[in-house]
C-alpha cells in the first residue's frame, strides 16, 4: 500500500466521514454511520459499519475531543445510526487487499484505540457504554467489549459475535478472545462455542453467558440506555462546569525527509534507515497555576507535546515502514522540564492536567509497542529529566556521552516523582518498575537521588541508562551500534524486542499485545489465511478456503 | 394426554416412526395453534370455510376440498418424493451426491435461510389478519382464508427442517418464528417488507401478485439446494405458491375490469368521478403497482452481496431453474451486469456473477412480474381504453444495494430530490390514494354479491357456482 498517500492521522469534527458526535450534558453520544464510498484505499466499499484505518482515525480523534473539549461529558455511548447494524467490524476485503504490514499496524491501532477507552475509564473517570442496537459482529463486537458496559437491543435478531474463526480463519485480534475471558470472564468453554458459531449469541442467552450487561426491548432500549449511562456517569468524577480545550490543528510540517512540529522534530536518514526524533523543552515562562492553563489552552505545552509526539509516532509508524531505527534525543534546559513536572504533579488531580497526563501516559505506551528499535542519545544540550526521562526509559538501549574534560557542558539526565508512576506502561508498572523488576534497593537507590542531575558516571552507577562512552569513543561507538542494529532482521527484532520490553508483569493489555497480537500475526502470514485459497482471500468470492490440514 | 400425530398431522415423512420429531412437534403443535388463535384471521375461528387440504403429494392428494374451522386445519408435512441418487448440479460440490443430512460446515448458513423463509410465511398471516373484516366477497374471503391457512402449512414445512435436522437450536428458532410479531417494534419479523401493513384489498392483490412471486423465486432457488430434504420440501411448497399468485393476479384483473366498465359506463377518465363512482383510478392502480413492485424487488437482497456468492457456491441455494441452464453451473471467472449511479447517470457496471446473484434472481423475477401485467393491459385493450399499467424500472424507489436511495424515476431516468419531491406524489400511493381505497373497503358476505369495486370471477373455485357459500359464518 505504500504506492498511495501518507496516511494522515489528524482530522477534526468537521472532516468526519463516518461518525457523528453528539452532547447532551454529562452524556455524549458517538454513532456509527459509516460512509461505505469513503474507505482509506480504493477497492472496497465500508458495507454494514465496517471499519477501516480511516474509520479508526476519526474514532480516535473523536474520544479525544470529548476527553478535552467536553469535560461535562462523562458517559459516552458508541452506538450507531444504521439500521438493524450496529458495527460488522474490520472490513474483510480492506484486509484482503492490504499487506501484512498494514494489517498489522491497523490492528495495532486500533488495539490502542480500544485500549484507550479503557485507559480513560481507568483514569479519568470517561465512561463507556456500547449501545448495540443491532448486528454487531468481530470488531464491532471488540468495540463494544472495550467499553464498560455493554447493552443489547432484544430483538430476537441482533447478536454478539466473533465470526473470525469459523468464516475468516483468523482471529478475533482487537482484544476479543482476550476480553472474552480477562474483562467479561465468559466461561472458556462457552467462549469455544461463541467463537465459533458465526450467528453469534442473542438476548437473554448472550446476558446469561457473560457476553453482555444487559438487553433489552426495541421500545426500551433507548430509555435503559440514558438509564445506564446516568448511572455510569455518577461513577465519574469529570467536572460539570469545566472549561474545554478547542484541540486546535497541530503546527506540522511535512518535508520528504522529515517532520517538525514546535516541539517535535523527526529527520529521516533513507540511507541508514534512521530516524531521529527531537523533542524540545518548555521555553520561555510557563504556566504554574490552573488558570493560566486553562488559559494556554491546546498550546500548553505538556498537551502540545502528547500531539505531536502522537502524531509523530503514528505517521512514522505507518508511512516510513523501512525505517526501522528510532533514535530518541532530547534538546533545552532540563529544569523547565522538571519545572513542567512540578505543574504537572501539583495539580494531577485537576481534570484537564489528569487529561493531559493520560494523552502522554498513551503516547509513550505507543512508543513501548511500536516495532523499531529505539535507541535514546544522551547529549550536550539535551534535558532527559523526568517526563523526558521517561522517553530515555522506554528505549531499548540509552547511549549518554561522558566528558572527563569537560564537567560543565557534560549531559545530565535527572529523575523526579513522574518517573515513579505518573506514566504506567501497558504492564501497570512504570518504566524504572520494570528496568529494575521491581526491586526495591535498586528503585530506593535511584529515589534518593531525585532531583539531582546525574552525570554519565552517575546514571551508569544507578543502571539507569545502557553505556557512557566518552567523547573519544562516542562516535564509533553510537555509529557501529546503529549499523549493526539496523542490519539485522526486521523481524527477529521486532520479535525481540517486544519480548524484552514486556518483561514484567502479564494483564490483560500485554496479553492483548502479547498473546493474542503474536498469535494473530503469525496467522495473518499463514497460507491458511492469506494464501491464493487461504479463507481471508476468498472471503465473499464463493470460493473456499482450502486448508492445509496440518496442526502447527 | 396422548394425540396421534401422524393421524392428526397429513404426512409422507413416516412422522409415526420418527421420535425426534414426535417430541419436537408435541411441544411446537400447541404453540402453532395457540399463535394460530391469537394471530391467524381475526374473528374467523368458528367460520366453515371451504379450503383445499394437502392430504399427499400426488395431484389428486394435495387439492382435497371441503368445508373446515380453520383452527383445525390439517397443517401436513410434505416433502416431494425423492429422487433416487439425487446429484448436486450445481457449485463447488456439483456431481457429488446431494446431502441427505445438514453438514456441520453449513449448518449456520442452512438454518439462517430456512428461518429467513420460515419467518415470512407467518408474517403475511399477520399482515392480513383483518382484511377479513372487509372482504369483498365470500369468494374473496375463501381465497384469503386459503392463502393463510397455505402460509401456515409453509411455516409447518421450514418448522419441519429445523427440528428435524437442526437438533436444539432449530426447535429453539421454531419457538422464536412464532414469537416474533409482524410490525411489533420490540419483536419484528426478519424482513422489513414483512413488517408493513396490508391495510387493504388492493394491497393484499398486489402482495399476493408481487410479493408471494418473491416468495415463488426464493422457492425455485431453494429447490434447488444440495440438501436435499430443504429441496424436496420447497418443491412442494411451490404448489401451493401458484395459487397464491393467482388469487393477486386475478384480484388485481378483476379490480381493473370493474373499473374499465365504470369508465365506459361514465365515458371518463376523470378520477374524481371514477373515484365518486366507488372504483378504484387506474392512476392509482398504477401507483399501488410501482409500489409493490418496488418493495419486493428490495426483498432479494443487495445487488453485489458475498452471501449469495457462498450460498451459491457451498451449493445451498441455485439460481432458479439451475437444471435448465446451459453454462457450467459454477460460474467461476463469469460476470454479470449490475446498476451503479456514476454522474448523475445510470451505468452497467460487470461484476463477478457470483456475487450477483441477487441480481440474477431479482431480473428473473422482473421478466415473470412483467407477464401478469401484461394479462391485465389485455383487459384495458379489451375495453377499449387507451390507459397501459408499466412496471417501473428496477431502480425505482429502492432501499437495499447500490440503488438505495437513489432518486429515479419510475422511467428509469436519475432525478434531483427536487423533482422527485414534486412528483412522488404521481408516482407511489399517497395518504389520500390509500384513505380513498380504505374508504371502499366494506364487507360484503352474501353469496354471489361482490363490492362495488371489482368485478366477480369467471369461475368459482373447484368447479363451484360463484354463488356458491364458500364461508358459513356460523
Amino acid at each position: 500500500m505504500s504506492d498511495f498517500a501518507p496516511v494522515d492521522y489528524q482530522t477534526d469534527p468537521s472532516k468526519y466521514k463516518h461518525w457523528k458526535l453528539a452532547f447532551d450534558g454529562p452524556v455524549a453520544t458517538l454513532s456509527a454511520d459509516f460512509d461505505e464510498n469513503a474507505g482509506l484505499r480504493p477497492g472496497y466499499k465500508l458495507k454494514l459499519n465496517s471499519y477501516d484505518l480511516g474509520v479508526d482515525i476519526e474514532l480516535n480523534d473523536a474520544i479525544n475531543r470529548v476527553r478535552f473539549e467536553h469535560p461535562e461529558v462523562r458517559t459516552v455511548v458508541v452506538t450507531s445510526t444504521k439500521d438493524k447494524v450496529f458495527c460488522s467490524g474490520a472490513n474483510i476485503f480492506m484486509l484482503g487487499v492490504s499487506s501484512h504490514a498494514w494489517k498489522v499496524n491497523f490492528c495495532k491501532f486500533t488495539n490502542e484505540t480500544r485500549n484507550g477507552l479503557e485507559d480513560s475509564s481507568n483514569h479519568s473517570g470517561l465512561k463507556f457504554l456500547a449501545a448495540v442496537n443491532g448486528a454487531c459482529a468481530g470488531g464491532g463486537y471488540e468495540l463494544a467489549l472495550a467499553c464498560d458496559e455493554i447493552i443489547l437491543v432484544d430483538d430476537r435478531s441482533s447478536a454478539v459475535s466473533l465470526p473470525e474463526v469459523p468464516l475468516l480463519g483468523v482471529l478475533p485480534g482487537t482484544g476479543g478472545l482476550t476480553r472474552v475471558t480477562d474483562k467479561r470472564h465468559v466461561r472458556h468453554d462457552l467462549a469455544d462455542i461463541f467463537c465459533t458459531t458465526t450467528e453469534g449469541v442473542r438476548g437473554q442467552k448472550a446476558k446469561d453467558w457473560r457476553l453482555v450487561d444487559d438487553i433489552a426491548k426495541p421500545a426500551q432500549f433507548a430509555a435503559k440506555v440514558r438509564e445506564r449511562a446516568l448511572a455510569l456517569a455518577a461513577k465519574s468524577d469529570r467536572p460539570a462546569n469545566g472549561k474545554g480545550v478547542a484541540l486546535t490543528p497541530i503546527e506540522r510540517r511535512i518535508e520528504p525527509d522529515a517532520l517538525r512540529y514546535p516541539h517535535v522534530t523527526v529527520e529521516i536518514d533513507r540511507a541508514k534507515r534512521t530516524a531521529t526524533f527531537t523533542v524540545k523543552a518548555p521555553a520561555g515562562a510557563q504556566p504554574a497555576d490552573i488558570a493560566g492553563v486553562e488559559a494556554a489552552g491546546a498550546a500548553w505545552y505538556p498537551l502540545a507535546l502528547a500531539r505531536e509526539l502522537e502524531d509523530a509516532i503514528l505517521s512514522m509508524r505507518t508511512n516510513e515502514l523501512d525505517i526501522g531505527m528510532w533514535l530518541v534525543k532530547t534538546e533545552g534546559d532540563p529544569k523547565a522540564v522538571l519545572a513542567m513536572d512540578a505543574t504537572l504533579t501539583a495539580h494531577k488531580d485537576h481534570w484537564l492536567v489528569r487529561e493531559t497526563i493520560g494523552y502522554l501516559r498513551r503516547t509513550f505506551s505507543r512508543l513501548d509497542v511500536s516495532s523499531r528499535s529505539l535507541f535514546a542519545l544522551i547529549e550536550p544540550g539535551s534535558c532527559f529529566a523526568g517526563t523526558f526521562l521517561e522517553l530515555a526509559l522506554a528505549c531499548d538501549r540509552s547511549y549518554m556521552l561522558a566528558l572527563p574534560d569537560d564537567a560543565a557542558r557534560a549531559p545530565t539526565i535527572t529523575v523526579d516523582e513522574a518517573n515513579f508512576g505518573l506514566y504506567p506502561m501497558a504492564t501497570g508498572q512504570s518504566r524504572l518498575q520494570r528496568r529494575f523488576y521491581n526491586e526495591q534497593p535498586a528503585l530506593e537507590a535511584v529515589r534518593a537521588k531525585a532531583g539531582q542531575p546525574l552525570d554519565g558516571a552517575g546514571a551508569m552507577a544507578l543502571g539507569l541508562v545502557t553505556s557512557n562512552p566518552d567523547d573519544i569513543d562516542w562516535a564509533d561507538e553510537t555509529r557501529i551500534a546503529i549499523e549493526e542494529r539496523v542490519a539485522m532482521s526486521p523481524d527477529a527484532l521486532t520479535g525481540m524486542e517486544a519480548n524484552l520490553r514486556f518483561n514484567g508483569p502479564e494483564n490483560m493489555f500485554t496479553r492483548v499485545f502479547g498473546r493474542l497480537t503474536a498469535w494473530q500475526n503469525w496467522i495473518f502470514q499463514r497460507p491458511n489465511a492469506v494464501g491464493e485459497k487461504g479463507a481471508l482471500k476468498v472471503y465473499g468470492k464463493g470460493d473456499k478456503a482450502a486448508f492445509d490440514w496440518n496442526r502447527v | 394426554m396422548s394425540i396421534s400425530y401422524a393421524e392428526k398431522i397429513p404426512n409422507n415423512v413416516n412422522l409415526s416412526e420418527d421420535r425426534t420429531l414426535q417430541r419436537a412437534l408435541e411441544q411446537w403443535q400447541p404453540n402453532y395453534l395457540h399463535w394460530w388463535r391469537d394471530m391467524g384471521p381475526d374473528g374467523s375461528q368458528d367460520f366453515d370455510v371451504y379450503l383445499r387440504t394437502a392430504v399427499s403429494v400426488d395431484p389428486q392428494g394435495w387439492a382435497q376440498f371441503g368445508h373446515v374451522k380453520m383452527p383445525d386445519y390439517r397443517w401436513g408435512i410434505f416433502l416431494n418424493p425423492a429422487e433416487k441418487d439425487r446429484k448436486i448440479h450445481f457449485g463447488d460440490h456439483k456431481g457429488e451426491d446431494a446431502w441427505q443430512e445438514v453438514p456441520g460446515e453449513h449448518r449456520a448458513n442452512l438454518r439462517r435461510i430456512i428461518v429467513t423463509q420460515g419467518d415470512t410465511e407467518p408474517a403475511s398471516v399477520e399482515q392480513q389478519r383483518h382484511l377479513g373484516l372487509t372482504c369483498p366477497s365470500q369468494y374473496d374471503l375463501r381465497n384469503l382464508f386459503q392463502v393463510n391457512v397455505e402460509e401456515g402449512r409453509h411455516l409447518w414445512a421450514m418448522v419441519y427442517l429445523l427440528h428435524k435436522y437442526f437438533g436444539r437450536d432449530g426447535r429453539e428458532e421454531g419457538e422464536a418464528l412464532l414469537a416474533r410479531r409482524s410490525g411489533d417494534q420490540d419483536n419484528p419479523r426478519i424482513l422489513q417488507a414483512f413488517n408493513e401493513k396490508t391495510p387493504d384489498w388492493l394491497s393484499f392483490f398486489m402482495f399476493t401478485y408481487f410479493t408471494d412471486r418473491d416468495g415463488k423465486y426464493q422457492l425455485c432457488a431453494l429447490a434447488e439446494s444440495a440438501f436435499d430434504p430443504l429441496a424436496r420440501t420447497t418443491k412442494f411448497m411451490l404448489t401451493e405458491e401458484a395459487h397464491h399468485m393467482f388469487v393477486g393476479e386475478s384480484g388485481v384483473s378483476r379490480v381493473i375490469l370493474r373499473t374499465c366498465q365504470m369508465m365506459n359506463e361514465l365515458k371518463t377518465d376523470d378520477p374524481a368521478k371514477l373515484r365518486a363512482a366507488g372504483v378504484i383510478d387506474l392512476p392509482t392502480i398504477q401507483r399501488y403497482l410501482n409500489f409493490h413492485f418496488s418493495v419486493t424487488i428490495d426483498l432479494f437482497g443487495a445487488d453485489q452481496s458475498s452471501n449469495a456468492a457462498t450460498f451459491y457456491s457451498s451449493g445451498l441455494k441455485g439460481r432458479f431453474e439451475e437444471g435448465k441452464r446451459a453454462d457450467d453451473h459454477v460460474l467461476k471467472g463469469q460476470h454479470y451486469k449490475v446498476l451503479d449511479v456514476q454522474n448523475g447517470q445510470l451505468v452497467e457496471r460487470e461484476v463477478p456473477m457470483l456475487n450477483a446473484l441477487n441480481e440474477v434472481l431479482r431480473d428473473d423475477y422482473i421478466k415473470d412480474s412483467i407477464g401478469g401485467v401484461d394479462r391485465w393491459n389485455k383487459v384495458i385493450e379489451k375495453a377499449g381504453i387507451p390507459f397501459r399499467l408499466k412496471v417501473p424500472h428496477k431502480a425505482f424507489h429502492r432501499n437495499i444495494g447500490t440503488l438505495a436511495g437513489v432518486k429515479v424515476a419510475p422511467d428509469g431516468h436519475v432525478v434531483s430530490d427536487h423533482e422527485w419531491n414534486m412528483k412522488v406524489e404521481q408516482w407511489l400511493p399517497t395518504d389520500t390514494d390509500r384513505a380513498f381505497v380504505a374508504s371502499l373497503m366494506g364487507r360484503v358476505v352474501e353469496p354471489g354479491k361482490f363490492a362495488n369495486w371489482i368485478a366477480p370471477p369467471v369461475v368459482g373455485i373447484n368447479r363451484q357456482p360463484i354463488d356458491f357459500e364458500y364461508v358459513r359464518f356460523n
